[in-house]
């Protein structure tokens, strides 16, 4: 029997929830970010890919995609740290049987700003699933699912997968999509219509250099407080939108490597973006076997490499799509964990780093948060 | 007819803790008795069967000692008082 270690979070602490491909692991932290505890493993011997924290309406809800490659993928929740987790038994996330597919996987969870109910997965085959009821039940969304380029799409290395949902922050009708490898897709009518969001975006793999879709997007991120302007990591290809994804630019400057996974952007200044350069979509590691994640502050017109803390030497590292995160402290804390298992942190926005944690299985996702009161909690 | 189901550990927990589970199938195929099952188990179902109605690529069943795999899949024919195995296969990392 696995022991399992539980943590208990205070209002104002920071989580991290660390998805790995034998369990998902749940650090605390006060706010000084100084010294860690470490709860789990919970769900041992499966992997997770997708976390999330829901903190709002009072909420202190941790959310995982645990699956098993015998019994499936599930989401599931827990509103004490993990002690306890939701029914581990009939699907939520489910293809209706009209589709014809089964759910693979579940790569990202992700909750409305505006709106407290409102939830939405992205899963392996592509497609999207909301909630309405903060997670108790999801639908598919028929709009995307049925798009006439779905046929069409190609799975990437990770399968087709749908791994980011950027629902607007203040409009309900606005979200997008990111796909591997069929490119970003928008709605501006909640789902019921999507089209490409892909112009001026490579597919370095394809003769069409440029093609209305069938990209390889890997990650996307934006501020919520300027979301028309958008971040994007691609396979080959750094890429900024100031017209929330109807046109992109080429922003790899000052990169080793303009290949990668991973992208976050600052809690609080829109002009900071994080990513973690890896040498060729063959090698995928770390350029030079330095460990080193490349920060802008200038809205990508150019990229630093920040290394203190973090191994210059013999450091051939993977850090996938999910694995880098920001949390929401006034003093930013950011983090990623790698394919070897350790989980690095910063609380300074980069400047200095600390490994926090060896010794892990490889970890496909890290997701920060803060906790909140717990008041006005309601399931 | 009735058929006996036997459990693998991590589905005891979603069969009320029970290793074995008996039901009463109305006909004589794998697929009727886990038909029954899921009937009496609902939470069984998603584990073992892909929203395809399909058995799960690494999740084995037996009547006997013989994967349906080999003897027909869910169409397998059953016999008053078979006992039916459902065990994860040998994969993973």
């Amino acid at each position: 029997m696995v022991d399992v270690q539980h943590i208990s979070p205070r209002a104002g602490d920071v989580v991290l929830m660390v998805g790995t491909t034998k369990g998902a692991f749940l650090f605390r932290a006060a706010a000084t970010r100084g010294r860690w505890e470490r709860g789990g493993p919970h769900f041992p011997g499966h992997a997770v890919h997708a976390m999330a924290y829901d903190g709002r309406a009072g909420r202190r809800r941790v959310w995982a995609a645990p699956e098993s490659s015998h019994w499936g993928s599930l989401m599931r929740s827990s509103d004490d740290f993990g002690r306890s987790w939701s029914d581990g038994g009939e699907a939520t996330v489910r293809f209706p049987e009209d589709t014809e597919k089964s759910l693979q996987r579940i790569w990202a969870i992700a909750g409305r700003d505006d709106d407290p109910q409102r939830m939405y997965c992205g899963v392996e085959p592509a497609a999207l699933f909301e909630s309405r009821d903060a997670g108790t039940t999801w639908s598919l969304v028929r709009g995307l699912f049925d798009h006439p380029h779905r046929p069409r799409w190609e799975p990437g290395g990770g399968g087709l997968c749908l791994h980011t949902v950027l629902p607007h922050p203040t409009d309900p009708m606005r979200i997008h999509v990111a796909i591997s490898s069929a490119g970003v897709y928008r709605t501006e009518d909640g789902g019921a219509t999507w089209r490409t969001a892909n112009r001026g975006v490579r597919a370095e793999f394809l003769p069409d250099k440029h093609p209305e879709f069938g990209q390889c997007v890997h990650k996307v991120v934006r501020h919520r407080e300027r979301p028309s302007v958008m971040f994007l990591q691609n396979h080959w290809g750094l890429y900024r939108s100031d017209d929330e994804g109807e046109s992109w630019s080429d922003v790899a400057h000052d990169v080793p490597s303009d290949f990668g996974f991973a992208m976050a952007i600052h809690p609080h200044d829109p002009e900071t973006v994080y990513i973690v350069p890896l040498e060729s979509d063959e090698f995928r590691c770390t350029p030079e076997g330095r460990l080193r994640v490349y920060r802008t502050r200038d809205g990508a017109r150019s990229w630093e490499p920040l290394t203190r803390g973090l191994p210059q030497k013999d450091a051939f590292e993977t850090v996938l799509r999910d694995a880098l995160c920001t949390d929401r402290q006034p003093r930013a804390g950011v983090y990623f964990g790698t394919r070897s298992g350790k989980v690095f942190g910063s609380t300074d926005g980069g400047n200095r780093w600390r490994q926090l944690a060896e010794g892990l299985p490889p970890v496909l996702c890290v997701r920060a948060a803060v906790v909140g009161s717990g008041r006005k909690a309601r399931r | 007819m009735r058929v006996t189901f036997v459990l693998p550990g991590p589905l005891h927990p979603l069969a009320g803790g029970r290793e074995e589970v008996t039901v009463d199938a109305p006909a004589a195929r794998v697929a009727d008795a886990l038909a029954a099952l899921w009937t009496v188990h609902p939470a069984l179902r998603d584990r073992v069967m892909t929203e395809e109605g399909r058995l799960r690529p690494h999740v084995n069943v037996f009547v006997g000692r013989d994967s349906v795999r080999y003897t027909g899949g869910l169409d397998t024919p059953l016999r008053d008082g078979a006992e039916v195995a459902i065990l994860p296969a040998i994969s993973g990392g």
